[in-house]
């Protein structure tokens, strides 16, 4: 590992300007990702400006009737507030979802927003990458895809977004507050997140020096009945190989409100719009789900050891649904 | 006691870790976890490190009372934490804490490589439930927490054991979640 200056500023806007005015300079959260990186010599930044001591710790309601959340809120917290876990469960469900009970006292709202790539290739610095070293090439295509993206990916890369907290956040049109040297501004989740094209090493909407604060959620009723379901290689302990968060809110057999969005299938928390426009005011059956399923899932381009993640993706969002619809009228 | 002032081009820091009720000052270059601040300067070799990733649990210490990866956390970001590892679990008298009874009293482990860890993450997660945390294996996110054993699993999925010990280690934590009880 490289060596590395440490800086704890005493608010925001000293953080900001020390890694503005710093090429190699990284904010540093709870690190269980970033220390990883560097450990493993595919993150090297020369100074850590540590931000856990200035930014925002707590989960407050706001006059909407949504929740903010401080960025510095640890996981484990999230998880534990009781406001989310009765109005939001399916962010409380996702939460609990990922990593240990360890990782999730370390972690943090914003760093886990802005989480790096699990992809193999892009973890290993001995193989070429376009994330790490653009240019590089991309062997993923060729080679070990399994757990990578069938929708939104580019030719030049098709990781995915690891994180399981986003997916909810996603569903539940949630917005950023981020501060940075051109000072304060709201992104909704769907605008922080960049699909790769043919420059993946830029992730996000971010520039250098914007420092994420805060996630707002809105008020929404039909959060009250959602759920987020995680398929993985073990019971526990495992990123996703597809996973799903959904809110559903049925009247008189009809489909009121819906939310939906696939995690592990994409380079961002994937949205699914294009299912919920087919799901508005139809009827809450199973035929439905499948087809709304099938709107969004029309969009994949799999690869050959991934294709499964469609069917699967199908089959999780269709089963969910039925299980929300039974327990929501 | 805050680390002395440094500027961003100063690649140690001079800091104090308390650890297990007693300070030390140390300085320390900024690469070094509190993993290995614990065991290379400390000589608390109790703490062990596995993959040294965050993935196996084997460094798990308490920071704050809070169950962490010890092999994730930059020791200069834990300077004004009270620190607990499985040499300050024991009594003053040295008597055993009850799940370091309960892992001998159950054979609990084989090589006991994973055993501090398994140990001092019990001890956090024990206090997560009685605080009413949920985990992904409980029924319902708002309802009352009933450590059974899928419960129990859930929640040490952070701690691998390579030996497989894992119905023991079942068995201990469910005998000191019971008398919690």
């Amino acid at each position: 590992m490289r060596p590395f200056g440490y800086l704890t500023p005493g608010d925001p806007a000293a953080a900001i300007a020390a890694v503005t005015g710093r090429t190699g300079a990284a904010f540093l959260a709870g690190g269980t990702n970033l220390v990883d990186l560097m450990k493993l010599g595919v993150a090297a930044p020369d100074l850590l400006v540590d931000v856990t001591g200035l930014l925002p710790d707590r989960i407050e309601p706001t006059a909407a009737g949504g929740l903010r959340i401080g960025a510095g809120v640890r996981n484990s917290d999230l998880a534990a507030d009781p406001r989310v876990r009765a109005g939001y469960p399916v962010l409380a469900r996702a939460v609990l979802a990922g990593a240990s009970g360890q990782l999730r006292n370390m972690a943090t709202v914003g760093g886990n927003l802005l989480q790096r790539t699990r992809c193999l290739y892009f973890q290993d610095v001995t193989k070429p990458c376009n994330k790490r070293d653009p240019g590089s090439g991309c062997p993923a295509r060729a080679g070990d895809h399994r757990n990578l993206a069938i929708l939104g990916g580019s030719p030049h890369c098709v990781a995915t977004h690891p994180s399981d907290m986003a997916v909810a956040l996603a569903a539940l049109d949630a917005v950023a507050h981020v501060e940075g040297p051109a000072g304060p501004r709201v992104i909704p989740l769907g605008g922080l997140y960049r699909l790769p094209g043919d420059a993946p090493d830029r992730e996000t909407t971010l520039e250098r020096g914007d420092l994420i604060t805060g996630v707002e959620i809105p008020p929404l009723a039909c959060a009250r009945n959602s759920a987020y379901r995680k398929v993985r290689d073990r019971a526990s302990y495992a990123f996703a190989v597809v996973s799903v968060a959904a809110a559903l809110d049925v009247a008189d057999g009809r489909v009121r409100d819906a939310r939906l969005a696939i995690g592990a299938v994409a380079p961002v928390p994937w949205r699914a719009r294009a299912a919920e426009r087919v799901l508005a005011g139809r009827p809450a059956t199973a035929e439905w789900f499948g087809r709304a399923a099938d709107a969004e899932l029309a969009a994949a381009v799999p690869l050959p050891d991934n294709a499964f993640k469609v069917i699967l993706a199908r089959n999780v969002i269709v089963r969910m649904l039925c299980e929300l619809a039974g327990a929501g009228s | 006691m805050l680390a002395s002032v440094t500027t961003a081009d100063d690649t140690s820091s001079e800091l104090t870790l308390v650890v297990n009720g007693t300070a030390h000052r140390l300085r320390l270059d900024h690469r070094t976890t509190l993993l290995d601040a614990l065991r290379e300067h400390l000589g608390l070799t109790g703490t062990k490190k596995g993959c040294d990733h965050g993935q196996c649990g084997a460094c798990t210490v308490l920071v704050g009372g809070r169950r962490v990866n010890s092999c994730l956390l930059l020791a200069v970001m834990t300077r004004e934490a009270e620190v607990t590892t499985i040499e300050g679990l024991a009594g003053p008298d040295g008597g055993l804490h009850p799940l370091q009874a309960a892992f001998v009293e159950r054979d609990a482990l084989q090589c006991g490589y994973c055993t501090p860890g398994q140990i001092c993450s019990a001890t956090a997660m024990l206090g997560e439930a009685a605080a009413g945390w949920p985990s992904a294996a409980s029924a319902s996110v708002t309802g009352p927490i009933v450590l059974d054993p899928p419960e129990i699993r859930e929640r040490m999925s952070g701690n691998l054991c390579r030996c497989g010990a894992y119905v023991n280690i079942l068995a201990a934590i469910t005998d000191v979640a019971g008398e919690a009880r």
